[in-house]
């Protein structure tokens, strides 16, 4: 094993693979889709926000392990945040994971294993994924019919 | 000259052709290049490669125009590459070879001449389950244009066309049987000259989607019996931006022009245009003329080669790596059809295809993973996604076992 892989597949996120948290649906808030037409990756993000703050966030879908790895982290790290500190969030995400390859790397709480990623360009838009698709679920409406 | 030639002689001389590749002493992540994505696009010979150089260096020049001698020698060699590729086809005439950008523009070209010509409301364009989004999204414009619709040939699971099912299909409604030769997810040769020979009996052309036959395996379009024929030079060691379709020639006779412009004209007023005779008529504008050039010389280095050695080879390595990859546990492959090219796509227990490549790449295998342009195929298979190892003349089985040992890697990280 290449000391890069090791990186990228840290045991964090080999374990966020197998048993991906908060890996359900959530009936009456909001929710996106987010689509990775290069590899077929698919999520559906699931969000329920009171006064500002994401008071649940559940994810489904199928992907590669650092998509799913991703999005699982992501859910742990937002619920109880703001909107506006998610997105904040994902900004220093976003630049954690593009920046060079022997860059510092900031800490971002759990979400630092996800570091690695800057590694491989082409992956970037695997951790990404769930990300946007939060943001856009943060711009759609309440369902009025929940899931089941 | 000729003596007793021993089936030892014949057969390719794989360290030889290995040679006259350039890109493969190519090392990645520092490991040598083990190139098993030849789907996706081949490596280019040298000789091809001196041709496109030859080419810009010595006869640049714009073709059917100008008076200067380097014009014609750049028009010489611009026809005598049309002629090359007519023989490679076996195209009984060479006005029967048009120049496009690739399959994906083959198809379209069909699709908004022949299709926008003689399809209506009500036709019915018959496709097979296993198509390539370009022998698919082409025909679906059409239907929504002229409110025809796609009618779609099942497949067995091990990935073979139900030609029952095929011939139940065809209807006085049917006007187009668009199929593809070699499917680029299964390996799948399809039996194109049976699938002809009953459209055709019915008065319906058929298009054959060659982009995964024509690098491994002989192609004679008249024996096939098909109406159209498309492939891209870039899968057959040739250069990207450069394809042909074969079409027969009333057909091309008669169908509308495609695109306007130079080169394709007879005459030209304000109030009317004549077009040029085949095929220029649908070949408007300066041509790929370098693309041109270095696809005979790639096709000229495969003929020489010898396809059937290469067939011949490539079914041997291809079912060696069958083998090998059966004997990875987890390892299932899709695609298990009695015909196919050395194509394999496979899962590995629940890692993602993605996950696989990304490991395979740091040990210097280059391979596919995703939904190779084939999604409807995907959902028939019930994966998002799989892996795929496609090979060409120049793997060895050598590549195939470093391929095997880089997924016990994969198996490692994923346990
Ligand atoms: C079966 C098949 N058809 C069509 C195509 C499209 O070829 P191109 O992108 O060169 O036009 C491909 C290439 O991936 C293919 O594998």
């Amino acid at each position: 094993m290449t000391p890069e892989l090791d990186d990228l597949y840290q045991e964090v996120i080999l374990d966020h693979n197998r048993r991906p948290r908060n890996f359900r649906a959530l009936g009456g808030g909001r929710r996106a889709e987010g689509f990775n037409p290069l590899c077929g990756d698919r999520i559906t993000v699931f969000l329920t926000v009171d006064n500002g703050v994401i008071a649940d966030v559940a994810f489904q879908g199928s992907g590669c392990a650092i998509s799913k790895a991703s999005a699982s982290l992501m859910t742990e790290s937002v619920k109880g945040r703001t909107v506006d500190e998610a997105q904040a969030l994902f900004e220093r995400f976003q630049q954690m994971i593009t920046a060079p390859a022997d860059a510092a790397v900031e800490s971002l709480g759990k979400l630092t294993v996800l570091a690695g990623v800057r590694q491989f360009p082409v992956r970037v838009k695997c951790a990404s994924l769930a990300w946007h698709t939060l943001r856009a679920a943060f711009d759609a409406r309440d369902e009025v019919v929940s899931t089941e | 000259m000729a003596s007793v030639v021993s089936t030892r002689r014949d057969a390719l001389d794989v360290a030889a052709v290995r040679r006259d590749f350039p890109i493969l002493r190519q090392r990645v992540h520092g490991r040598p290049l083990i190139y098993l994505d030849n789907a996706a696009t081949t490596q280019k010979p040298r000789v091809m490669l001196e041709a496109l150089q030859r080419y810009y260096s010595e006869e640049n020049a714009n073709v059917h125009r100008g008076v200067h001698s380097l014009s014609g020698r750049a028009t010489d060699a611009y026809d005598a590459a049309r002629e090359t590729i007519r023989r490679f086809l076996n195209a009984a005439d060479s006005r029967e070879i048009v120049f496009v950008r690739g399959t994906t523009e083959g198809i379209n070209l069909v699709a908004q001449t022949y299709g926008r010509a003689r399809i209506g409301a009500g036709d019915e364009i018959v496709l097979s389950e296993m198509e390539h989004h370009s022998n698919i999204v082409p025909w679906q414009i059409l239907c929504e244009e002229k409110g025809a619709r796609l009618r779609v040939v099942p497949m067995t699971d091990a990935g073979e066309l139900r030609l029952d099912e095929y011939e139940s299909l065809l209807n006085e409604c049917t006007r187009m049987v668009a199929v593809a030769h070699v499917s680029n997810v299964l390996g799948t040769v399809n039996p194109v000259a049976e699938i002809a020979r009953l459209a055709v009996a019915r008065g319906i052309p058929v298009l054959v989607d060659g982009a995964q036959a024509v690098a491994h395996m002989p192609v004679d379009v008249q024996a096939l019996g098909c109406d159209f024929y498309a492939f891209s030079g870039h899968k057959v060691l040739g250069p990207t931006g450069i394809g042909v379709l074969y079409g027969r020639r009333a057909l091309l006779e008669a169908m509308p022009v495609y695109q306007g412009g130079g080169g394709q004209i007879a005459s030209v007023t304000f109030d009317r245009t004549t077009y040029a005779a085949l095929p220029y008529k649908y070949e408007a504008g300066t041509p790929n003329i370098a693309g041109v050039i270095g696809l005979a010389a790639a096709l000229d280095y495969v003929t020489a080669v010898g396809l059937d050695r290469i067939a011949a080879y490539e079914r041997d390595l291809s079912t060696y790596a069958a083998s090998a990859l059966s004997g990875v546990p987890g390892l299932r492959l899709t695609g298990t059809a009695r015909e196919r090219a050395a194509v394999l796509s496979f899962v590995l227990g629940d890692v993602h295809p993605h996950d696989i490549g990304t490991i395979l790449d740091r040990e210097g295998v280059a391979i596919r993973a995703g939904h190779h342009c084939c999604q409807p195929l995907m959902r028939r298979l019930g994966v998002p996604a799989t892996a795929r190892a496609s090979l060409a003349l120049y793997n060895t089985r050598e590549e195939v076992d470093a391929l095997v040992a880089a997924l016990e890697r994969v198996r490692e990280v994923f346990e």
